[in-house]
């Protein structure tokens, strides 16, 4: 206990200079301004943003992006609940209840209860980090190279289990991006792999133009398929008056706060799991045991509180395994690993014992970060409505300037350039075959260890596969993904998954 | 014999197809053995999964509801790519500046509701903002015009 608020104390110190303080503020205002933006979910505008971080000290940078992180979620709750537009699967669920409840007038409330559930649930998350983190980091050390390689499997199959969509297909997009993961100089015998003797791929492929292609371009493609109004419909034009809930809408929202927050911290410290499966299942359970559910998906605020808490929790907790373990369990947090790797950080257990006041700094600042989100989103709801109001016809060109100039000051190669179009062209072409691209992400950035640790393991074994069923942590992890591919196959669970999947009727 | 699913059978078709473009490519890396695995090894076995999990999603298609894949968007998708190859030309020949205001115009121009007396006030001031933000601000070390 001592040593838990020695570490938070140290925290707080690092957190706390104006400098960082200052850099926390960037980002959470950055990455709100940005998430706002219609049609660009979390991935994309962290992807965006990520090149702004570069020259930063490395503290700073993981503050500011820490900051960006939770902007840009909290940014597409405000976009799900004003217009409708979900800018990531998770917010989903937040248009039904929120868009409807904005729809009567009470967008305000609707804003607040979001932003104080995430308040809430970010609060836990962080406690959660704080007092966990460091007993699963000194597992972690234990583990070798075959309990690495069977986690890193669980996360990636728990990835395309829970992303929407065919399974087969995530699992198939898996290998094509631990396929793309291995472009480059392979470390072990030094062979050029893949590059088709471009000499800029060498050091393989970038993480931001992977990120930016798919996440960036494409969807821009797929928002122009659909035509520029589609995605400006439905801004509300009555004015924002009563911000804050009632003394009503806060008693209804205090259990689904409660619970959520709970369903979110469940799953997002699973790898591989993550927001969107805690919005969803908040949002059945708040149905469920909710006193007026012929309400929901007509305004009920619980549906708004439940699943906001849950997504928030999700996102703080899905902090554990990547910085315990450096194992990222969705999208966006292998772009917060890339972010370190360029930092110049490798990620795993040791960074909590080698780096202490990075680790604990983060903690700190995820803390503030959520603060500083309530402190400044209510008051700046009006520049958020604002901006909204720019049609998307004026935003994409200025969006593609700046994913351009982005991609560019990574590494001044015209090459990522090039590739940013060959990424972007794949990431439309995923989407019009209904193939989801988180799960490739993921593998792309797991693409090298899962390689090293699956050569290290079989190397001690002498080539034997049966290693990884005869260390029990490893054989753990192993039954639990099979376990996790059997009950997903089974047809009852099959028809829930699609069914909670479906798009919400148009409310 | 009916396809149903248009998505699902080009899915896995284009899986097979990476799957064996894998395979193919992995051919010249050495494979070595489990034990020591060469740089071929992973590459090869990532090449076969997939492109059996290509033939199944592609079998799928027989079963699956029906769908189809839709119009493509060709305008945005040619012009997009476009505007984005002669920024990554242009940034070293003819500048930033030039560079920034032509990615902006085609850019818009793959929308469908292009107008000139928009896109000029907005090319300008992305132009300018940039300028101040990326040049100025972050300092980052690109020529501005062809002459420098």
């Amino acid at each position: 206990m001592e040593e838990l608020f020695a570490n938070l104390s140290l925290g707080f110190e690092t957190a706390v200079s104006l400098q960082n303080l200052t850099y926390c503020f960037i980002g959470v205002f950055v990455g709100t301004l940005v998430g706002v933006l219609p049609g660009i979910g979390p991935l994309a505008a962290i992807a965006m943003l990520l090149p702004a971080t570069f020259n930063l000290p490395p503290v700073g940078a993981l503050i500011m992006l820490a900051g960006i992180y939770y902007g840009t979620q909290y940014g597409g709750s405000t976009t799900a609940i004003l217009v409708n537009l979900p800018g990531e699967s998770a917010s989903v669920v937040t248009c039904m209840d929120g868009h409807a409840m904005a729809k009567n007038g009470r967008a305000g409330p609707a804003l607040a209860i979001a932003a104080v559930g995430s308040f809430f649930a970010g609060t836990v998350g962080t406690i959660l980090i704080a007092v966990f983190g460091p007993p699963l980091a000194e597992v972690a050390l234990k583990f070798g190279a075959p309990e690495y390689f069977s986690l890193m499997t669980m996360g990636l199959i728990a990835s395309a289990v829970l992303a929407s969509g065919s399974m087969l297909k995530a699992i198939a997009m898996i290998f094509l991006g631990l396929i793309f993961g291995i472009v480059g100089t392979d470390v072990n015998s030094g062979m050029s792999r893949f590059t088709f003797g471009a000499s800029g791929l060498a050091d393989g492929l970038s993480f931001v133009v992977v990120a930016m292609g798919l996440f960036g371009f494409g969807e821009i493609l797929s928002n122009l398929e659909k035509g520029e109004e589609a995605s400006s419909r439905d801004l509300l034009n009555a004015k924002l008056t009563h911000l804050y809930p009632t003394w009503e809408d806060m008693k209804l929202s205090a259990g689904a706060i409660l619970r959520g927050t709970a369903i979110g911290a469940f799953f997002g410290t699973l790898p591989g799991a993550g927001p969107t499966i805690s919005a969803f299942s908040a949002y059945a359970l708040e149905k469920k045991v909710a006193k007026n559910p012929e309400q929901f998906g007509k305004g009920a605020i619980q549906g708004v509180a439940g699943p906001e808490s849950a997504n928030n929790a999700a996102a703080q907790c899905a902090f554990i395994p990547t910085l315990t373990l450096g194992i990222p369990g969705s999208g966006t947090m292998a772009l917060m690993l890339g972010a370190l790797t360029i930092q110049g950080i490798a990620p795993g257990p040791q960074v909590m014992t080698q780096r202490p006041e990075l680790f604990w700094g983060l903690i700190a600042s995820m803390w503030i970060g959520n603060a500083m989100l309530v402190i400044l989103n209510l008051p700046l709801v009006g520049l958020w409505v604002k901006l909204l109001r720019v049609p998307y016809r004026l935003l994409f060109p200025a969006i593609l300037t700046f994913m351009a100039i982005g991609v560019y000051s990574v590494n001044n190669l015209d090459l990522d350039i090039y590739l940013t179009v060959f990424f972007g062209l794949m990431g439309y072409v995923f989407l019009k075959l209904k193939c989801e691209p988180a799960p490739l992400i993921l593998a792309f950035v797991l693409g090298p260890l899962m390689e090293e640790n699956l050569r290290r393991a079989l190397l001690i074994s002498r080539g034997d596969p049966l290693v990884f069923f005869t260390r029990p942590i490893s054989a753990t992890f192993l039954i639990l993904t099979i376990l996790l591919l059997i009950v997903m196959i089974l047809p009852a669970v099959r028809k829930k998954r699609e069914v909670a999947y479906q798009e919400p009727p148009a409310a | 014999m009916k396809i149903k699913s248009q998505t699902d059978l080009w899915s896995g078709i284009m899986f097979i197809g990476f799957g064996l473009l894998a395979i193919w490519i992995s051919r010249d890396y050495p494979f070595g053995t489990a034990a020591r695995m060469g740089p071929g090894f992973f590459p090869t076995w990532i090449g076969i999964i997939m492109t059996c999990l290509g033939a199944a999603i592609a079998l799928t298609s027989l079963k699956s509801e029906e769908d189809k894949i839709g119009k493509w968007a060709w305008r945005p998708m040619i012009l997009m790519s476009a505007g984005f190859v002669l920024f990554g030309w242009g940034i070293d020949h003819i500048g930033f500046i030039p560079s920034v205001i032509g990615l902006t115009i085609i850019g818009a121009a793959s929308g469908t509701q292009f107008k000139w007396k928009e896109v000029i006030p907005l090319a300008i001031g992305l132009m300018i903002g940039c300028w101040a933000l990326f040049i100025k601000g972050l300092e980052l070390p690109f020529p501005l015009f062809w002459w420098r």
